[in-house]
């Protein structure tokens, strides 16, 4: 063998090791994909119909309290709350993914980031699916309204979705590593994320906080759940008035840049976090 | 983070041995409560309780294997056997000491770790051959070979939670194996299986170690050691007791086994006569 050959060898552990196994990320989302779906009688239909639901009801509760000033609150409404449930069950669902797969992780090397990626992976996804929710309930409202209410700027929510992703994945690293040494992680976080759903304004406008200014400013400027929602409402709900689109731009351009800053701060702490402590993880799972 | 390496030829000094272990040192907390979660955390912090028992479950051990050769492994339970192979398929990192590994290694530790119960044996194949890091493309042209071996032609699409552990271990093994792996390393697994199948593993296994294929193989069957392989090292507690030709460490291991059964044989007859004698008494 004399001949030498360039080959792509990521450090053992490195985050970019992971994508050596993007045949075994695949494999795993499509687990969970089809783990969710299989049994249920509805099948994938759940995804859309969960939503709905919730919507309906929070719908009927709400919009007498806030929804006032709020035009077609239920997609007001939806746009939160898909976004939310978008970050909360991936970043749920990764805390719990390096603990769950111990056995694994005992018996053969794996790179230890795909597990939380996965989970967010497959989480995305599920939010791609409840995205379908939206287009009913939009094209409900546009027959009732008797106007259209889509707009080729609806197309924009991949913007959105990836910062969404970045941020999951960044603290979905964090938490998982943290639930590997400190089992109460999770209940923790579970308190944190009911407090962060009433402060991320899903079922109220942000500007009805304008009386506790300090407040407003927490929910609007620090939150990042809130400055994608907002984006994305900005996308979907506002899309339509496309001249207020293009008026609004360079508001949404600062969401948009402090957004993503947001999400590749948490994805760079994430990272570092979980690639630290990556080898001792076998000694406490 | 990452970088392009040359592959290095083999007539290199670095690649002469294909495992080099250099003074690994396994270090675990033996501490009795196991503190893992917050408030104990900070409890314990408050009351200066947190403490670090050490526990050297592998100490100073160097291990230098040349492509092709055969290692066995002995020791009794708990003398750090299994931890040692752990270390070599890079699962556990050493605290001190350096390993390196210089080829693709299957491992066969605890066959089934990576089979979901909940999917078919169809999934189940493309799922823990990824894990074992074989692409979906190369899974995909070996399929036919893997059903074929682990006979579950006709339970492919039934999920795997009704198997039996035989058909388990069949169907792992067939995965784990598929690959021609320059290193092989096997604990303990072919216990499970009818004779049929085990002779059809032994059969795969020789057919690998023919081809150059470098076997690591933790055992408590002597025989099964001394058939298959060339070398050995006899651990206890965590230390090399002896390393060296298969022939010459198993003898010397089982005449030391034989020789701790007879002192205790001796102890518990001395016991005896003591517990007469009280009796007499």
């Amino acid at each position: 063998m004399t001949k030498t050959k360039l080959r792509f060898m990521p450090k053992e552990g490195s985050f970019i090791e992971a994508f050596k196994y993007h045949d075994l990320l695949s494999q795993l989302v499509s687990r969970d994909l089809k783990l969710k779906y299989r049994r249920s009688f509805l099948g994938y239909l759940w995804s859309i119909l969960n939503p709905l639901l919730v919507m309906t009801v929070m719908t009927i509760v709400f919009s007498t309290m806030f929804g006032r000033n709020l035009p077609n609150f239920p997609i007001y409404l939806l746009c939160g709350r898909i976004i939310f449930e978008f970050i909360n069950t991936s970043t749920g669902k990764a805390l719990g993914s390096i603990t769950d797969n111990a056995v694994l992780l005992k018996k053969t090397y794996v790179s230890k980031f795909m597990f939380p990626l996965a989970k967010v992976t497959s989480s995305m996804i599920d939010f791609v699916f409840s995205m379908g929710a939206l287009i009913i309930v939009m094209a409900f409202l546009s027959i009732i309204r008797g106007e259209c209410l889509f707009s080729f700027y609806n197309l924009l929510f991949p913007l959105v979705v990836i910062q969404v992703y970045l941020f999951s994945l960044g603290l979905g690293f964090l938490l998982a590593e943290l639930h590997v040494f400190f089992r109460d992680i999770r209940y923790i976080y579970n308190a944190i994320t009911v407090a962060w759903l009433y402060l991320s304004a899903i079922f109220y406008d942000a500007n009805m906080l304008k009386a506790v200014p300090w407040v407003q400013f927490v929910v609007e400027k620090i939150n990042p759940a809130y400055i994608y929602i907002k984006q994305f409402r900005d996308i979907i709900w506002m899309g339509r008035n496309g001249l207020e689109f293009v008026y609004n731009t360079r508001i949404f351009a600062q969401y948009f840049l402090v957004g993503t800053a947001y999400a590749l701060a948490m994805l760079a702490i994430g990272i570092f976090f979980f690639r630290r402590k990556q080898d001792k993880f076998i000694l406490y799972i | 983070m990452f970088g392009f390496v040359r592959d290095i030829p083999a007539k290199n000094k670095k690649s002469k041995y294909i495992v080099d272990l250099d003074n690994v040192t396994v270090r675990f907390n033996k501490a009795s409560e196991n503190v893992d979660n917050l408030k104990e955390y900070f409890v314990k912090m408050i009351h200066h309780e947190l403490m670090f028992q050490e526990f050297l479950a592998l100490q100073d051990i160097t291990l230098k294997i040349k492509p092709g050769e055969a290692w066995g492994f002995v020791g009794t339970n708990g003398a750090g056997k299994s931890t040692l192979l752990k270390v070599i398929s890079k699962i556990l990192k050493p605290y001190k000491g350096t390993v390196s590994v210089n080829g693709t290694i299957a491992s066969l530790i605890e066959l089934g770790a990576g089979i979901d119960p909940q999917l078919t044996a169809r999934e189940n194949i493309f799922l823990n051959g990824t894990i074992l890091g074989y692409s979906k493309k190369f899974i995909e042209s070996k399929f036919d070979d893997i059903v074929s071996f682990s006979e579950l032609d006709e339970f492919l699409d039934s999920p795997v939670k009704n198997f039996s552990s035989g058909m388990k271990t069949r169907l792992s093994f067939s995965i784990a194996t598929v690959m021609e792996p320059e290193i092989l390393i096997v604990d303990e697994i072919l216990a499970v299986g009818d004779a049929l199948f085990r002779k059809k593993c032994m059969d795969r296994m020789n057919h690998m170690l023919s081809g150059g294929t470098t076997l690591l193989l933790v055992s408590h069957n002597i025989s099964d050691i001394q058939r298959l392989c060339t070398k050995a090292m006899w651990i206890n507690r965590g230390k090399t007791v002896m390393t060296g030709e298969v022939s010459e460490v198993c003898t010397a291991y089982q005449e030391n086994i034989a020789a701790l059964k007879e002192k205790e044989r001796i102890e518990r007859e001395k016991k005896k006569q003591l517990d007469a004698g009280k009796k007499a008494q």
